[in-house]
């Protein structure tokens, strides 16, 4: 097992350490090799943390032979994507204005990480403060598809999608604003979560859009998901938003996947004109083993679910130019000093800090914001997200899940959409609507398509986190895709 | 373009970002194209439907009002880009020639 563990998934990896098989220090060891011949070619991660994470990890052996014993993550390696704060450490969401920013105090989830024993080994190459679906809109640098490196590994977390997918470490922490764990896991064969909003705490997630901003696991399978979403979910007094509610022992319902009796629905609208054929014939191959499991396939209507990419792009771009504004070259990140007046050190520091994509939906969302325009966009928006919300409340009438391809086409090529912003927003198109509806949503891989993956989308009624991952659970026993590490050829093309 | 270019340039003001010429042209041209697709949302009859700002019901969160230990002022300023130990330094900012 030395030398191989990072094989392992979490679950199976935990247990081989609390039965002594393999050291901490050597699962971490495992892990930094793994990263160090494959990160040149993949580029996922922003920095790796070798050093501490041997030094924490010796301390967890340590605490192991004293007889002690370790919390339910103990000494599995894990990959935070760049937009959480650790404290101490540079959280820079891949943006050129907090390039050297160390956050002053630890985000709820990683504190419940590393209080579960686990050790960080790396933070992760995201598109810039989360805007984006292909990390092509990082100021840093473009993570390749460990499938196949000429190909995005799907964003904003496809930093994290591509860490774990290639076996850096078996779990990884996104987060999710419109599809962005959903998309890059489907991308990447791995699975991605995003938990009903409120669930897990946000205190420490560097905001994008607050009513749409989730955190959840990447994973290699269901049961390493469910075991990292029962670690970090659950009321956090410090998140305001976050609910009064405990996860319970997901792993165990998990384990228990039995879908007999459940009601699938399958919404009309999430077969469009534009999906790839070989992606829509897989993902309805999928759906139909759903009744082999004993469960009941519905069709349902989402009838709003055109509108949910237009919805998105004024609430997500009107909050993020409201939480954006705090970047003002004062308090903390890139300041730009030369010039005379305020309102010049707030332009020019922006100027010189945003990129293109953080640039363009700030604009977009203070226009649509401002005087004369707020009825006409930002509230009319938020009423068709009700009604997009609706939809589903009519829809868990029927059913029970609702399941959809996670998105329309195979990891596309990198550079083909980055300059077309809207061809890159449709490709949330299916994520999208969980996010503004606040729903939990995972995404499972379903099959491969040409030697690339494709992911099916589960969801479900609010805080039915548990039953999600156990309906995604008992698809994956059908699948044989689960706990598989992506090739991760090193040569770039 | 339905939307004027003096619009995009106000925004930018707005939004306290500087862009140069050839962003403002681009800008113009993309923010066009997306509120072109967003004008959709007018086909969708919205008479009597309550704006819904955040999924999540739970309104107005309450605690006692109790001091509690924060940040440090050390700490709060250790990243300022200009401070004098105490405060945040920033330029002048009287004798702005009344621009907003």
């Amino acid at each position: 097992m030395a030398g191989d563990s990072w094989k392992l998934g979490a679950v199976e990896l935990a247990a081989a350490i609390a039965g002594k098989k393999i050291s901490c220090r050597q699962a971490a060891a495992d892990a930094l090799a793994r990263i160090e011949a494959l990160e040149p070619g993949l580029k996922a991660l922003m920095r790796s943390c070798g050093d501490e994470a041997l030094s924490r990890a010796a301390a967890l052996d340590e605490r192991l032979a004293r007889g002690g014993q370790l919390g339910p993550l103990g000494g599995v390696p894990v990959v935070l994507k760049d937009n959480l704060c650790w404290a101490g450490h540079v959280t820079s969401c891949s943006s050129k204005i907090l390039e050297s920013y160390e956050a002053p105090y630890t985000a709820t989830v990683v504190e419940r990480l590393l209080a579960a024993d686990a050790v960080v080994v790396g933070q992760s190459n995201m598109d810039e403060f989360a805007m984006g679906s292909s990390t092509e809109n990082s100021a840093f640098q473009t993570t390749r598809n460990p499938w196949d490196v000429s190909r995005a590994p799907g964003g904003s977390s496809g930093g994290s999608a591509a860490a774990v997918a290639a076996g850096y470490a078996p779990l990884a922490l996104g987060s999710d604003t419109g599809g962005s764990i959903r998309q890059p896991a489907g991308f990447c064969g791995i699975v991605g979560m995003k938990p009903t909003y409120g669930s897990v705490s946000r205190y420490g997630l560097v905001a994008f859009s607050s009513s749409l901003d989730q955190i959840g696991p990447l994973t290699r399978s269901v049961a390493d998901a469910a075991l990292f979403f029962q670690t970090i979910a659950g009321h956090d007094a410090k998140d305001s938003t976050s609910a009064k509610w405990q996860p319970g022992d997901v792993l165990s319902t998990v384990r228990a996947a039995d879908v007999r009796g459940k009601r699938f629905g399958v919404p009309r609208e999430y077969f469009i004109e534009g999906m790839e054929k070989p992606v829509e014939a897989a993902v309805r191959a999928a759906i139909a083993r759903f009744k082999n499991l004993g469960g009941e396939i519905v069709e349902i209507s989402l009838p709003h679910s055109g509108y949910a990419v237009a919805v998105y792009y004024i609430v997500a771009t009107a909050e993020c130019s409201s939480n954006l504004a705090r970047y003002d070259g004062v308090h903390y990140g890139l300041s730009s000093r030369e010039a005379g007046d305020l309102v010049g050190l707030y332009s020019r520091t922006r100027r010189a800090g945003f990129g293109a994509e953080v640039k363009r939906r700030i604009m977009l969302g203070t226009y649509a914001l401002s005087a004369g325009y707020y009825d006409a966009y930002y509230l009319k928006a938020l009423k068709v997200r009700a009604l997009v919300k609706r939809d589903f409340d009519r829809a868990f009438e029927k059913c029970d899940y609702v399941l959809g391809p996670t998105s329309p086409t195979v990891p596309f090529k990198l550079g083909e959409r980055i300059d077309d912003p809207l061809a890159m927003y449709l490709s949330d198109i299916f994520t999208i609507s969980t996010n503004l509806a606040g729903l939990p949503g995972v995404s499972v891989p379903c099959a491969m398509v040409d030697g690339l993956p494709v992911g099916m989308q589960v969801i479900g009624r609010d805080f039915d986190d548990a039953g999600v991952l156990a309906a995604a659970a008992a698809f994956e026993k059908t699948a044989d895709l689960a706990g598989r590490v992506a090739p991760a050829k090193a040569e770039v093309a | 373009m339905a939307l004027e270019r003096k619009e995009v340039e106000h925004v930018a003001l707005l939004a306290r970002l500087e862009l140069s010429e050839e962003e403002l042209t681009r800008f113009h041209r993309q923010l066009d194209n997306i509120l072109g697709y967003v004008e959709k949302l007018n086909e969708a009859d919205t008479s009597g439907v309550e704006p819904l700002a955040h999924a999540a019901a739970s309104g107005n969160v309450f605690r006692e009002d109790e001091v509690k230990p924060s940040l440090e002022r050390a700490e709060a300023l250790a990243q300022a880009p200009d401070s004098d130990g105490w405060f945040f330094r920033v330029p002048r900012i009287i004798d702005m020639g009344g621009e907003l």
